[in-house]
């Protein structure tokens, strides 16, 4: 059975004199690194270069607002059992009278918490929320942190800011360039 | 007198610190090629293009902890690596880096020492280096440092022949001994490379051998024996086998140049001599000369240092013996049969026609006749 | 007083034989007493290489180079090879036998006064330093003395390095039926 269509016999005959003299495999060999030597390379010198990750990039988390700016999280927890890393908790609060601007449900999430040493940004959170409100970025990264108590981001990181609101817009290669220009 | 010394002395000066500054970027060099060749761009963060990745390097090896195993020789395992870095900057003494320089209105050599025995000693000094990499490996009290330090011994002492063998040649060539005599018997284009083609392969593949360079890196054969000869060694004391690796690389090379690739000769010398005395005076006009052609050594210089590198990141490893057969049964033989067409061609009168003669007949008795001979004692069993 | 004169008086050339000299006496006398053999063959090169330096002291370069190459290149590179397979753990107590150390003393001793009597007996000849061709040493009045004075010895020893050679094929020659490794 062959895997591909680049597979070569061995071979296991005796060298010829010419062979033998090693100078044929060794010309060969050395050509084949040459070629390479010329070559295009492969690395993309990252801080400088960007690579084009595609609208369905899974980054920071993020908990989105209705178009009235009220929190769409009702802190059912779904997406804490759905987490394969149990990187989600939270504590639900009930919404009192006045709070009807600032929560869209009755009940909402009085501390949202996400540890980033956990997360492994598989996206399930997304797909099990019912209140269409947490989302993975993929504009921006989880930014590099140097020490444990950076580690856990509450709602103040989380939830969307209503100035610079998030759309999951950039569907060519030429949008997401100039994204990462942006940042 | 006085100018003399002084322009002397630094010349000295100037020739040690050469070879330490290509030795540290030699390693900068090794790491770019190699990442060329395998589709990578290798060190870039450490200033423009990562051109101070070698100070890097030696700051760490600096700064890391000097190390002496308890069961260790002491003095023994210290001396090891000072004998592999003295003898790798000692052997650069006698290569004429370039021809002479007019200061004061004495004519001064671009050269440590000319004496008369120059090429033997290069030949002694190089057979002396392996005693670094022998006591060092003993010393360790390692059995895979002393497996590296034996092969090392057999191996450079297995190689030596066929060097010297085919260094004989171009001394029966030059009739003498001395190295600046042999680059200057070298005008022009006239190299040696075109009279001793073979000699030339023969001289190359040991010199590899010599350096302890890929593919004939057994000594520190990393898959079988840890690291060699240095798997004790940490810090600087390892900094230096290292380190000397590459002096030895870049004086090889100088070797190579000078031997057989003319050293400071290059094509229409005498033209650009003329006129560079021409226009710019006797005196600037020769030292812009001397300049020229120590330029056009380094550039040699630097052709033989990436033909080590591309080599050494091309082909695999030697088996033990693999590597004895090539040394003894191969290169030995080849070496003494290109010895002989040279004197052949030498008392002939036209050196350059009977070598090429001579080889050919050489080939067309190997590749010709031999496989028939062959052939008719297999049948024969 | 007189010898602070003497010591004040040496050039420079002499001030070099001296320590040359010292040197190699070190590096010999380390080379016997000192008990193990791998340390003994690092005094020998050293001893080898200050006598290369008195060589050429002697403006006779070949033979400093010849001596390196040989002796400290080559030679003393096999001895280290040999010495590094044996077991060095093991404590030789042959000297401590009383036989051993008489034979000794008896052996070193004739051979230091025959050396003795030689070197007194021996008429120094003196150097007309008028005369005297400094290119003794060098490798070209080497070459034509070998190969015209002493062509035939010459000759005779590289057939004896021959046989040698042959003989040591001869010994290390797989036999029939026998199996190494």
């Amino acid at each position: 059975m062959t895997l591909t269509n680049r597979s070569k016999k061995t071979d296991n005959s005796e060298l010829s004199i010419v062979e033998n003299t090693y100078f044929p495999g060794i010309f060969k060999g050395m050509g084949v690194t040459i070629k390479h030597f010329f070559s295009k390379k492969a690395t993309i010198r990252y801080p400088e270069q960007k690579r084009y990750l595609g609208p369905v990039f899974r980054g920071h988390h993020i908990l989105k607002r209705d178009e009235q700016g009220r929190e769409r999280c009702t802190a059912c927890g779904l997406c804490a059992v759905a987490c394969p890393a149990e990187a989600i908790s939270m504590v639900a609060a009930e919404r009192v009278k006045g709070e009807e601007k600032l929560y869209r449900e009755e009940k909402y999430a009085a501390s949202y918490e996400v540890n980033m040493l956990r997360c492994i940004f598989c996206g399930l959170c997304e797909e099990a929320c019912p209140k269409e409100a947490v989302y993975l970025r993929h504009d921006k990264f989880v930014p590099v942190f140097t020490s444990r108590d950076q580690v856990i981001y509450g709602k103040d990181q989380l939830v969307e800011d209503m100035s610079d609101r998030y759309l999951r817009d950039a569907w060519t290669k030429e949008d997401m360039a100039k994204l990462w220009i942006k940042q | 007198m006085d100018t003399v010394l002084i322009v002397k002395a630094i010349i000295v000066v100037a020739i040690f610190a050469i070879s330490m500054l290509m030795a540290l970027y030699e390693t900068y060099a090794e790491r770019v090629i190699a990442a060329f060749i395998q589709d990578r761009v290798g060190p870039d963060r450490a200033g423009p293009f990562g051109l101070l990745q070698p100070l890097a390097d030696g700051g760490k090896l600096f700064f890391k902890e000097d190390f002496i195993p308890t069961k260790a020789d002491k003095w023994l395992f210290i001396l090891g690596p000072a004998i592999a870095m003295s003898t790798a900057l000692l052997s650069s003494a006698v290569i004429p880096f370039g021809d002479t320089i007019i200061v004061a209105g004495q004519k001064i050599d671009v050269q440590g020492m000319d004496v008369n025995i120059g090429i033997l000693w290069i030949f002694g000094i190089v057979s002396l280096g392996v005693y670094g990499i022998l006591i060092g490996g003993w010393a360790s009290n390692n059995k895979y440092s002393l497996y590296g330090a034996i092969r090392a011994a057999s191996q450079t002492i297995s190689y030596e022949l066929a060097m010297g063998i085919s260094l004989l040649a171009i001394i029966l060539m030059t009739g003498s001994l001395s190295v600046k005599s042999i680059v200057l018997g070298q005008h022009g284009i006239d190299w040696n490379i075109f009279y001793q083609p073979l000699g030339f392969l023969l001289f190359l593949t040991c010199s590899l051998a010599e350096c302890n360079r890929t593919p004939f890196d057994l000594p520190e054969s990393e898959n079988e024996l840890v690291a060699g000869y240095h798997t004790e060694y940490g810090s600087m004391k390892m900094g230096l086998y290292l380190f000397s690796e590459y002096v030895n690389m870049f004086i090889s090379s100088a070797v190579l140049a000078s031997l057989y690739l003319g050293g400071f000769n290059y094509p229409g010398m005498d033209f650009v001599y003329s006129k560079l005395v021409g226009s710019f005076g006797e005196v600037t006009g020769h030292n812009i000369a001397t300049a020229l052609g120590t330029i056009t050594l380094f550039l040699k210089i630097f052709f033989f240092i990436f033909l080590f590198m591309w080599i050494r990141w091309t082909l695999p490893r030697f088996r033990y013996d693999q590597l004895m057969n090539l040394a003894w049964k191969w290169m030995m033989p080849v070496a003494i049969v290109n010895l002989i067409i040279t004197a052949a061609a030498e008392l002939s009168g036209k050196p350059l026609l009977y070598n090429w003669i001579g080889l050919a007949i050489f080939a067309a008795i190997y590749f010709g006749l031999f496989p028939i001979f062959k052939k008719k004692t297999v049948s024969a069993n | 007083m007189q010898y602070l004169e003497l010591i004040k008086n040496l050039s420079f050339v002499q001030w070099t034989f001296y320590f040359l000299s010292i040197l190699s006496l070190f590096g010999a006398l380390g080379t016997i007493l000192s008990k193990n053999p791998i340390h003994s063959v690092v005094y020998l090169i050293l001893t080898f290489f200050t006598l290369s330096a008195i060589y050429l002291l002697l403006n006779a370069q070949f033979l400093a180079a010849v001596n390196i190459i040989v002796y400290a290149g080559a030679i003393m590179v096999l001895f280290l090879f040999v010495l590094m397979f044996l077991n060095l753990k093991k404590e030789s107590n042959e000297l401590s036998q009383n036989s051993m150390l008489i034979s000794a003393t008896i052996a070193g001793g004739l051979l230091g006064l025959i050396l003795i009597v030689a070197i007194k007996k021996a008429e120094t000849i003196r150097v007309n330093y008028n005369d005297f061709d400094p290119k003794t040493g060098m490798i070209e009045t080497l070459g034509k003395v070998l190969y015209t004075n002493y062509m035939l010895p010459f000759e005779l020893v590289s057939v004896l390095f021959l046989v040698a050679m042959s003989g040591a094929v001869l010994l290390a020659k797989r036999e029939k039926g026998d199996s190494h490794f």
